[in-house]
């Protein structure tokens, strides 16, 4: 530690082209926070504690096609099933077919599978008292500006009303809040509705279910519980696939792109030329510092201590580079997202990440070291203080 | 007064490519402790090196060098190191202090090397810059003082770690006359009221007048003062 | 008087780089010309071309630093090449699909044909509209179809990794409607029966699409007839006989849209508005081609906002880069630079020559990124779930000439902003430097 002040006065010896350099490392690792955190964040999109404990079980042929709402009781007389419930995809849209609202019709019993949706006790019963209440996810209201006690016009892109309109009314009774951002953050973006008043209002529903979702009462007997669902309609025309959520939501990521592929291509070759550049910096900062470097050794500093401080600047050079970018990173997504009124969800920079870019820093700033140190460490004295 | 520098059959032989050169030929040289010895002679007659290799800098192709009774020939580079650390102070042409580091942290430098804590190693530095008649400019950068200034900064590193021996080479080559007169007197102080042994190189007849004795280097061999002036 | 100047040359810098955004390949090359010109012919410019020449020739000297430049420009050019042509690729993917000669009918107010229902009236009386084209037998080249989704096994996952992929029942005319379809294994559905004929595309991302190949859709066997290839859009999906699909889901006789061609292009009007003016009706009239470029619209514009961030990004640590290296460059050269000085060159052809050094660097850059991009990602496959369309969506990214031109631009941009600088202290540089000792 005491040698800390010479390791850094050396490294600001020449400010501006230290300086310059560190503004690249910022950059590199800017560009690191923000894509990690998206990538991270769809590593992590569902798969929370409680979604471990819930199963969904839709349609064997495809997402788009409904089961029959008497599966409910089937499934909740299944062993080891605390509780159902059901909803079905509404389609929604606000003011433009394009503008697609995360909206569902779902059973009364719904909230009860979620305990990571926050929503008041009174908003709750406000929604099961109102046929056309709707309860939605505070980012979606923030983004359309819609408070408790407005009445919002949606269209649903699938179903219209006995009339064939297209156009359906909600009353918004109450606001969601997903307490754990970081594996449900989409429920702040939700639109619930009654599924009795979507039921009875369009002639294409016919009571139908769209989805089941499932309470496990242990975690560990999720698959077996799934399978025993899956058996309830083996072999009729209405044949089922029940999954955990979680695997439900990995693979539905998969499907959206490889993004650890993508992420892992855009950062290599960032620190690829980052490595050249902070590599080019150290050896020409070595280059100009033989005298002094000789006249360490000569006061008596070994030829490994010499090495271990050129490799301490250098990596010192990556760790305040690295730093301010990933805190940059960490100040400007909240920023962003904020400023976009509730339209972009940008994921938080997480401790994963954090971890992640500070052993990119040490490993970066030891490669880029390593040969000015090696060189710094066999620098032969006499030879240095002679010129040659 | 007891020897602190026992030379014998010294010989130094640079390879420079396929060529091999013989810099030094089998010096037999004694110091006392205390003395203050002068190395003159034309350049490229190896007294720079015979220099290096009484502070350990290099090692010796052949011959022996004990200086305090330890055969630094026989070390290797990292016990070397060492050794320097806590024997030997070093003085250079070129002053070679760290630009980006006030007086002060330059003084400080070998004490690095100790197992001082910092509030110590700031007084012994201070001492040594008060030694040198520069405590007023203990924050200033090398950039900030003059030739002469930088140089007797140069000498308080060289002693801040109190070492027995100090190794000068053309501490003045690079100053006007004041400043030099300045340094040399002292060095002639550090050797008289403070013990210190001193070997210094230089090309200035005047400046090997503050010197005990001086000793005469041409192609590699010492040559007695007589054999000069034919 | 210092920062008056320091900040005309930002402003000058900001409308250069403005210009320079907007312009057509043919205006830089102009300008490349009018560059040649005055370096050829002008004293000044032949004073920089010298300098210039220095400079260049002692690159090679300084290969570790000039190699900053190169690779660092050719990594922001390689990436956001590589990323736009995502978006291309995507973008084009689905224009191809659509036509001028072709309309798909909807209900009014679908986002896509999978939201859409079609009741057997409403396709009975679309069908007979004034506009769409008829074949010899004098039926309407008009096929309703049933667009659904279906879970597949995907290629290369575990046993149960499903994916969905976009399954459409056609009519009769099916075939007809899209010249462009045209089996190259097996042969098509035999109508009646539980066949598939399924897209290049898909077969290539789910398992056992293969003529001869089963697969099951719910409850049911399905056996695969033949693989047919479009080049665009409609490759990711697999097609069946429209009966048998409504059978399977259960939709009796209603579809969710229909697809016909246009007796000619300009009968679209008149077909539009007998649809949408028929009050037993409500259906949108839309081209294929406003249709499918449509669909794209949102994922390729989030694909560019994401390929200029992370390029701009990179740009920045690149142009950073390179302002060090040509300051350090400069710094290297002061004495050299200010002796050219002394001896009478003016400063306008030491900026020039700094910047052109700079700028031949950034142009190596550029175009390494640029065919790095190319040869590696051009008609590279890729997929993802498509708006608008309930199956994973195949489409080749695409490095296009346009692309490539962006990409040169930016590194040329990169190269104008990181030696501006440095030329102009360059230039700036006191004549006495030359007297001194460095």
């Amino acid at each position: 530690m005491k040698y800390l002040h010479l390791v850094w006065a050396s490294l600001f010896r020449r400010k501006t082209r230290t300086l310059l350099t560190l503004v690249s490392i910022i950059a590199a690792f800017l560009l690191f926070g923000l894509l990690d955190a998206v990538r991270t964040s769809f590593a992590q999109a569902g798969q929370s504690a409680n979604g471990a404990a819930r199963l969904q079980t839709g349609s064997k042929l495809s997402f788009i096609q409904t089961l029959p709402l008497s599966l409910a009781q089937q499934i909740e007389r299944v062993d080891g099933v605390k509780a159902v419930a059901y909803a079905n995809w509404f389609g929604g849209a606000y003011q433009d077919p394009h503008n697609q609202v995360f909206s569902f019709a779902v059973a009364p019993n719904y909230l009860d599978l979620f305990p990571e949706i926050a929503v008041t006790e009174a908003e709750r019963k406000a929604f099961a008292g109102t046929r056309t209440g709707a309860l939605v996810g505070e980012k979606l209201a923030q983004r359309f500006g819609w408070k408790v006690g407005d009445r919002v016009p949606l269209q649903s892109n699938i179903f219209p009303d006995r009339s064939g309109s297209k156009n359906w009314h909600f009353d918004v009774v109450g606001i969601l809040h997903a307490t754990d951002k970081k594996t449900g953050g989409w429920f702040d973006q939700m639109f619930m509705l009654n599924w009795k008043y979507f039921d009875e209002t369009t002639p294409y529903n016919q009571g139908a279910a769209g989805w089941f979702v499932t309470r496990v009462t242990d975690v560990n007997q999720a698959d077996r519980v799934a399978r025993a669902i899956d058996a309830l309609s083996a072999n009729s025309d209405h044949e089922t696939r029940t999954q955990t959520e979680q695997a439900a939501s990995a693979a539905w990521m998969k499907q959206i792109a490889d993004i650890g592929l993508i992420v892992g291509s855009i950062m290599g070759a960032v620190f690829f030329t980052l490595l050249l550049l902070s590599g080019n910096t150290m050896m020409q900062a070595v280059r100009e510092r033989t005298s002094e470097i000789a006249v360490l050794k000569t006061i008596g500093f070994s030829s490994r201590s010499v090495l271990a401080m050129v490799l301490a600047e250098s990596v010192l050079l990556l760790v305040l580079g690295g730093l301010a970018g990933l805190g940059l990173a960490t100040l400007l997504i909240p920023v962003v997202s904020a400023g976009s009124g509730g339209m972009l969800n940008l994921p938080a920079v997480g401790a994963g990440s954090w971890a992640l870019g500070l052993a990119l820093m040490g490993g970066i700033g030891i490669v880029v070291g390593a040969l000015p140190a090696w060189n710094a460490m066999r620098l032969n004295i006499v030879d240095a203080l002679a010129g040659r | 007064m007891p020897k602190l520098i026992e030379i014998r059959d010294l010989s130094k032989v640079y390879e420079r490519g396929r060529q091999k050169v013989e810099v030094l030929h089998h010096i037999d040289l004694d110091v006392d402790q205390g003395d203050f010895v002068a190395l003159m002679g034309p350049s490229g007659s190896g007294k720079t090196t015979l220099l290096n290799l009484i502070g350990g800098l290099d090692a010796p192709t052949g011959g022996s060098i004990s200086v305090g009774g330890q055969r630094i020939d026989q070390l290797k580079a990292a016990a070397l190191a060492k050794w320097r650390a806590s024997k030997v102070g070093f003085v250079f042409q070129f002053y070679n202090l760290m630009p980006m580091l006030s007086a002060q942290r330059n003084v400080e430098l070998p004490l690095l090397l100790t197992k001082l804590s910092g509030a110590e190693r700031r007084k012994r530095a201070a001492i040594a810059l008060q030694l040198v008649g520069l405590a007023d400019r203990a924050s200033h950068k090398p950039t900030e003082l003059s030739g002469g200034q930088q140089q007797r900064v140069s000498i308080a590193r060289a002693i801040v770690s109190d070492p027995m021996l100090l190794v000068c080479d053309e501490p003045t080559g690079d100053l006007d006359r004041q400043s030099a007169e300045d340094v040399l007197g002292l060095l002639r102080v550090l050797n008289r009221d403070h013990g210190k042994t001193i070997v210094m190189v230089t090309h200035d007849p005047k400046a090997a007048e503050y010197a005990h004795r001086t000793h005469h280097l041409d192609k590699g061999s010492l040559v007695a003062p007589a054999e000069l002036a034919a | 008087m210092r920062w008056l100047i320091n900040a005309g040359l930002f402003v000058g810098l900001v409308v250069v780089l403005a210009v320079w955004v907007m312009l057509p390949w043919a205006g830089a090359l102009a300008l490349a010309v009018l560059l040649a010109a005055w370096l050829l012919l002008a004293r000044r410019g032949r004073q920089a071309l010298s300098v210039a020449h220095v400079g260049i020739s002692t690159l090679t000297q300084r290969l570790g630093s000039s190699g900053v430049i190169v690779v660092g420009i050719a990594g922001v050019v390689g990436v956001l090449v590589s990323l736009l042509s995502m978006a291309e690729g995507y973008a084009e993917t689905l224009r191809k699909t659509g036509g001028t000669d072709s309309v798909i009918v909807m209900r009014g107010g679908s986002a896509s044909e999978v939201s859409s229902v079609l009741s057997r009236e409403s396709i009975a009386l679309i069908q007979q509209a004034e506009g769409i084209a008829r074949n010899d037998k004098g039926e309407p080249l008009a096929s309703e179809e049933l667009v659904v989704a279906a879970n597949l096994p995907v290629k290369g996952g575990a046993a149960d990794d499903t994916g969905s992929v976009q399954l459409r029942g056609i009519g009769e005319r099916g075939w007809a409607v899209r010249p462009q379809a045209k089996i190259v294994a097996g042969k098509s559905f035999g109508p009646g029966l539980r066949e598939l004929v399924v897209g290049q595309g898909a077969a290539r991302q789910f398992a056992g699409l293969v003529p001869g190949g089963t697969v099951r859709l719910g409850a049911q066997t399905w056996t695969v007839a033949g693989v047919f290839a479009t080049g665009d859009a409609l490759e990711s999906e697999i097609w069946a006989d429209g009966t048998v699909v409504a059978d399977t889901y259960r939709r009796g006789g209603s579809r969710t849209s229909v697809t016909a061609r246009l007796a000619d292009p300009q009968a679209f009007k008149t077909l539009k508005a007998a649809l949408e003016s028929n009050p037993q009706l409500q259906v949108d009239v839309t081209t294929t081609l406003d249709y499918f470029s449509k669909q794209s619209e949102g994922v390729t514009k989030v694909l560019r906002i994401i390929g200029i961030t992370v390029g701009s990004i990179m740009a920045v640590g690149a142009m950073f880069g390179a302002l060090n290296t040509m300051f350090a460059a400069v710094a290297a050269r002061a004495r050299e630079i200010a002796t050219l000085r002394a001896i009478g060159f003016a400063g306008l052809p030491v900026v020039v020559a700094v910047m052109l050094e700079t700028m031949l660097l950034a142009l190596l850059g550029g175009v390494a990124g640029g065919l790095l991009a190319w040869a590696i990602f051009d008609g590279y496959g890729a997929s993802t779930m498509a708006a608008g369309s309930v199956g994973k969506l195949s489409f080749a990214l695409r490095v296009s000439p346009e692309l490539l031109w962006t990409g040169l631009k930016w590194a040329l941009a990169i190269g104008f902003i990181g030696g501006l600088f440095p030329a102009v202290r360059a230039a700036r540089l006191p004549v006495t430097t030359a007297l001194r000792e460095l």
